[in-house]
């Protein structure tokens, strides 16, 4: 399992993967994989009015990411609430961020898999 | 060019309510159609503003159902889904029907029926229209607004006692709204000590799950002039769509929908934001209003957090701002939302919103569906 980055023929980064380059339109010719690399915590939230399935507190974060120079951003749950703006954390591989069975969306429709982030001593 | 007129509007009772989703939607058509002294038959256009009858109860097919209890068939209809954003998607959609001459009478009725569910799984519902990638790591539209509040806090150095000062405002004005939700006034003290939803924000920044209706009823301003009747007319009206992932924004406190849509609006009626009197926006969390008051132009980026706190956007204020009560205190049936914003603006631009009335001409309105992801934003007037 990998945490992917797309990057378009004029070399942004975007995730998660889109048809065409969200900035510049331009197709995209290869991915980027951020799973051994560190992040930065851009901004971050606690939610305890969680849905049917997802665990209770959700710790949550917008991560920022940077690869050569080329910014990019993806959001994920954190290990801990234990966390500030601009702390560093690193990817933990995750089989199921929350139960495929609980929710509306349907079971089949997407992958339950994932990264959570934890925080770099 | 003949400009659009709204000769007809109504809300219904928001709150928890028995009816489901036909008999709401029916109530306020009925109501609007009555104060436009129009019967079912004459309608000519029909659309429905409505995120997720579906989902909620197993009812689809509401546009129909809602041509047939008003007695308007033969009318073109149509069920409109821009999530939070529908009643101003309808809007659009009521508004082109007779710009274009394609009709010249319309109906839009918007309503949402919720609180059956329980809030974990109205949560759900509403939080489906996110991106798989998001959806799988438990995000909804709650924590949206926790991530962005503590980053507009800390960014711009934002007091929190700001945002509560923004629900301590939308509850007084809700207390002289009869059809809002909650008619309580709450201090300050009582938001910021108020349970944990999305740290920072607590639950008094929060809307509540709401079931309610709201209906207008359009042509043109040459035939409302023929009719004799009151009326207000859509001076600009513009929608806009941002990005659906919402960390791929590169400022997650700037909302392009907003400040995207309402250029095309003020464009269109050839006004500047100093030229509103009154503003309808949507406060689905305390931090939109603030995002959104910046992103319309009324004030600097960093600084729309002083407006309750100053008391600009107070109901005597320079810039009242949600003298409904808000979504905040009227309460918040998705589909509704958008249509009853525009009811308020249409009972206070014709000088009958009784104990909340202000003194205003020109009113706006921002519809914002999920996490500003699809806004629409219009102008009303009252010509002297």
């Amino acid at each position: 399992m990998s945490l992917e980055a797309a990057r378009c023929e004029d070399g942004h980064l975007h995730m998660p993967e889109h048809p065409v380059c969200p900035e510049c339109g331009g197709a995209v010719v290869d991915t980027v994989d951020l799973s051994d690399r560190t992040g930065t915590v851009v901004t971050w939230t606690t939610s305890t009015a969680t849905p049917p399935g997802v665990r209770q507190p959700n710790h949550l974060a917008i991560v920022a990411f940077e690869v050569d120079g080329e910014p990019v951003r993806t959001l994920g749950q954190l290990t801990t609430g234990a966390v500030e703006i601009g702390s560093e954390v690193k990817p933990v591989y995750v089989e199921e961020l929350r139960d495929p069975e609980a929710g509306i969306r349907h079971p089949d429709s997407q992958t339950w898999d994932g990264y959570r982030f934890e925080p770099v001593d | 060019m003949d400009r659009v007129a709204i000769i007809g509007a109504s809300m219904t009772q928001f709150g928890h309510r028995d009816a489901w989703i036909r008999e709401l939607l029916a109530d306020a058509g009925a109501a609007a159609l009555e104060d436009a002294g129009i019967d079912g038959g004459g309608v000519d256009h029909l659309y429905v503003s409505n995120m997720a009858s579906g989902e909620f109860e197993g009812q689809t097919g509401v546009m129909n159902a809602l041509a047939h209890d008003l007695g308007a068939l033969g009318a073109y209809t149509q069920r409109v889904d821009q999530t939070s954003a529908s009643g101003g998607a309808g809007l659009y959609a009521a508004w082109q029907s007779i710009a274009s001459g394609a009709s010249d009478l319309t109906l839009l009725v918007g309503g949402e029926k919720m609180t059956h569910e329980p809030t974990a799984v109205a949560t759900d519902v509403i939080a489906s229209l996110t991106h798989p990638e998001e959806y799988k790591h438990g995000v909804t539209l709650p924590s949206f607004a926790g991530l962005t509040a503590r980053l507009y806090l800390e960014q711009y150095d934002a007091p929190r006692e700001s945002l509560a000062d923004i629900a301590v405002k939308n509850h007084r004005n809700g207390v002289d709204n009869p059809h809002a939700q909650f008619r309580k006034a709450v201090s300050r003290e009582t938001v910021l000590e108020s349970p944990i939803v999305a740290d920072p924000l607590r639950l008094y920044d929060f809307c509540p799950i709401t079931d309610g209706s709201a209906a207008l009823v359009l042509t043109t301003e040459s035939r409302a002039r023929e009719m004799d009747v009151d009326y207000v007319t859509i001076a600009g009206i513009g929608g806009a769509t941002d990005t659906h992932v919402v960390h791929e924004r590169t400022d997650p406190t700037t909302m392009r929908g907003v400040a995207e849509s309402s250029a095309e609006a003020y464009e269109m009626a050839d006004v500047e934001p100093s030229d509103i009197d009154l503003a309808e926006l949507h406060d689905m969390f305390t931090i939109l209003e603030v995002l959104q008051l910046e992103d319309l132009g009324f004030y600097e980026e960093g600084t729309g957090w002083r407006a309750a706190v100053d008391g600009d956007t107070h109901r005597d204020g320079t810039l009242p701002v949600n003298t409904s009560g808000g979504l905040k205190s009227k309460g918040h049936p998705l589909g509704a939302s958008g249509i009853a914003q525009v009811y308020e603006l249409y009972v206070q631009l014709l000088g009958r919103a009784g104990d909340r009335q202000v003194d205003a001409d020109r009113g706006l309105a921002c519809n914002v569906g999920g996490f500003g992801n699809c806004v629409t934003t219009t102008i009303l007037e009252v010509s002297g």
